[in-house]
């Protein structure tokens, strides 16, 4: 990493005025871009948040839809990163201890979520869950809604949040190979023993990396979740579409809502930069 | 059938093919279904229309010319972040991953507020004659906003992996700076850039809730292809149209991923040859 600087001071000596000037130049450009891309839109929220008081935050955030929305989020990925996380665990387990035909195509559908617009992804649900969807009537006969109510909510944020743990962990389980696992078989130890002795201790980290970003997402999921939901409000709306539907009426209280998902963005930051920091040889960075 | 070693290939094929299936199989295949039944002419009808067509010129537009300014600001970013030490360089290589985790419709009024006629930027771009919020320049902010990090994280590793020999050859032989820049270090870094380019593309043409409140959705001016989407759901209840415009998308990204797996396989080929 230090060979380009080393490199240069090596040949020159001290580096030239130019080659100084220059790199200082681009430092800070880069910074520039950063700041305005990035800095300035997280100042934003919470200036905007705070504009009118503390007070006044308090009391947009302790609002009943507010705190329903609080409430549905926290349920919703409550029960959608649980299942990505079984998932996740049963894919690359599939995946990386098993030889078996159209294993390449299974990897591509696990992939496949993060390609299709989340837009798309909620329009596609409705085709099959919706009331004139493919499941639509066997669904109302039996008394169960999907779209536009909690069941929905999940199957979108689960489709949108499905390669986070898988793609974490594939790689990893992959480069570590059987070996162990099946030394432990011939050992005498049953299916369950093995997965929870040999093979989760060695991808914790790993599968902890891949939870935070799949919970990040869960909970901050716009496109996908709006299309099902309904936005009902105070029912179906979600922290992210209650910025939404307060943005029209109360700019102040969108922001204050937003400033709670802001936070939780610099926090989930904050703990991924320190798992990459302590556990960085396990984890394949993801986006 | 293949005798299995270890135990669970049942369990965890069946529990992951069932979410697969409820989750993607059976959506993807609904979506297939409902534009096939259109037939090409019923196809066109819905998507042949002068707002969708403009609001698809704009999605795929903004996005590609969004990509492209992304290359150039993220080589920047990543250049900058690999080869120089300086203060606070842990903190913004942190903030890089910002619109991955900023919910998408927080960044998205938070970018309007910054915008809007009465805000800290807009503010002072509006005398200029610079309109940027409920204008086509906004959805292409929007859009480079969502693309940077895809292309700095892509570049960082093969970046940090780039033996300087090469360049300090160059650099003896009399190459200046701009040569050895373009000649030494951009040729190899060309599948990267492309792989990245290609990342944000798709996540900028499907991109929702970041767009959606700095684009205003003017009628045939703003309108990108997911707002029609929502809008033919939401309010017409069209979901054949929206199956048709949805097609176009998928079929879109689906294309981009095979570019992307072809790019990788490049890659690697050259990391070989290298």
């Amino acid at each position: 990493m230090m060979s380009a600087v080393a490199a240069t001071v090596s040949i020159g000596g001290r580096p030239s005025w130019s080659t100084r000037v220059a790199r200082t130049s681009l430092v800070f450009a880069a910074l520039m871009v950063l700041v305005w891309l990035l800095v300035l839109p997280l100042i934003a929220i919470f200036a905007e948040a705070f504009r009118q008081g503390a007070a006044f935050f308090w009391a947009a955030i302790r609002q009943p839809d507010s705190i329903a929305a609080v409430r549905l989020t926290l349920t919703v990925a409550a029960i959608a990163v649980p299942l990505n996380l079984v998932f996740g665990l049963a894919a690359a387990w599939v995946m990386t201890h098993f030889a078996f035909r159209g294993k390449a195509l299974l990897g591509a559908l696990i992939d496949l979520p993060f390609s299709v617009s989340p837009v798309v992804a909620g329009m596609m649900l409705i085709l099959v869950y919706g009331k004139y969807g493919w499941l639509g009537a066997w669904l109302e006969a039996h008394g169960m809604q999907v779209i536009f109510a909690l069941p929905g909510l999940v199957l979108a944020t689960v489709f949108v949040t499905l390669p986070f743990v898988a793609r974490e962990l594939i790689p990893l389980m992959q480069s570590q190979g059987s070996e162990q696992e099946e030394a432990a078989l011939t050992l005498g130890a049953g299916g369950w023993q093995i997965f929870f002795r040999v093979t989760l201790p060695r991808v914790r980290w790993a599968l902890l990396y891949g939870v935070l970003l799949c919970n990040a997402r869960a909970m901050g999921e716009f496109g996908a979740v709006y299309v099902v939901s309904g936005h009902l409000r105070g029912l179906t709306n979600t922290l992210p579409l209650q910025v939404d539907q307060l943005y029209d009426e109360n700019f102040s209280a969108a922001f204050a809502v937003a400033s709670l998902l802001a936070l939780l963005t610099v926090l989930t930051l904050g703990i991924k930069r320190l798992l990459e920091w302590r556990h960085g040889g396990e984890l394949r960075r993801q986006y | 059938m293949t005798r299995h070693v270890l135990p669970g290939f049942r369990l965890s094929a069946g529990y992951t093919l069932a979410v697969l299936g409820s989750c993607v199989l059976l959506p993807l295949a609904a979506l297939l279904w409902t534009a096939c039944e259109l037939g090409p002419a019923g196809w066109w009808a819905q998507v042949g229309t002068r707002r969708v067509l403009a609001s698809l010129r704009l999605s795929f537009g903004a996005a590609l010319l969004a990509a492209t300014i992304d290359v150039l600001l993220g080589l920047l970013v990543a250049w900058v972040l690999v080869r120089y030490r300086f203060a606070f360089r842990r903190v913004c290589d942190a903030l890089v991953d910002l619109p991955f985790a900023l919910p998408t419709a927080v960044a998205g009024i938070a970018l309007t507020a910054l915008y809007a006629p009465n805000g800290w930027l807009g503010s002072r771009l509006a005398p200029l004659g610079i309109d940027v919020a409920y204008t086509r320049l906004g959805v292409l902010l929007a859009m480079v906003f969502v693309g940077l990090p895809f292309v700095v994280r892509t570049l960082q590793p093969v970046l940090e992996s780039m033996e300087s020999d090469l360049e300090e050859a160059a650099y003896t032989l009399g190459a200046s700076p701009l040569q050895r820049f373009f000649r030494v270090v951009l040729p190899p870094l060309l599948p990267t850039l492309l792989t990245g380019y290609a990342l944000a593309l798709a996540r900028a043409i499907g991109e929702y809730g970041s767009v959606v409140f700095i684009s205003g959705n003017r009628l045939f001016r703003t309108e990108i292809a997911p707002y029609l989407i929502v809008q033919k759901i939401d309010s017409q209840y069209d979901y054949r149209g929206a199956a048709a415009l949805g097609a176009v998308m998928l079929a879109a990204s689906l294309m981009l991923l095979v570019a992307m797996a072809w790019l990788q396989r490049w890659t690697r080929r050259w990391a070989v040859l290298r």
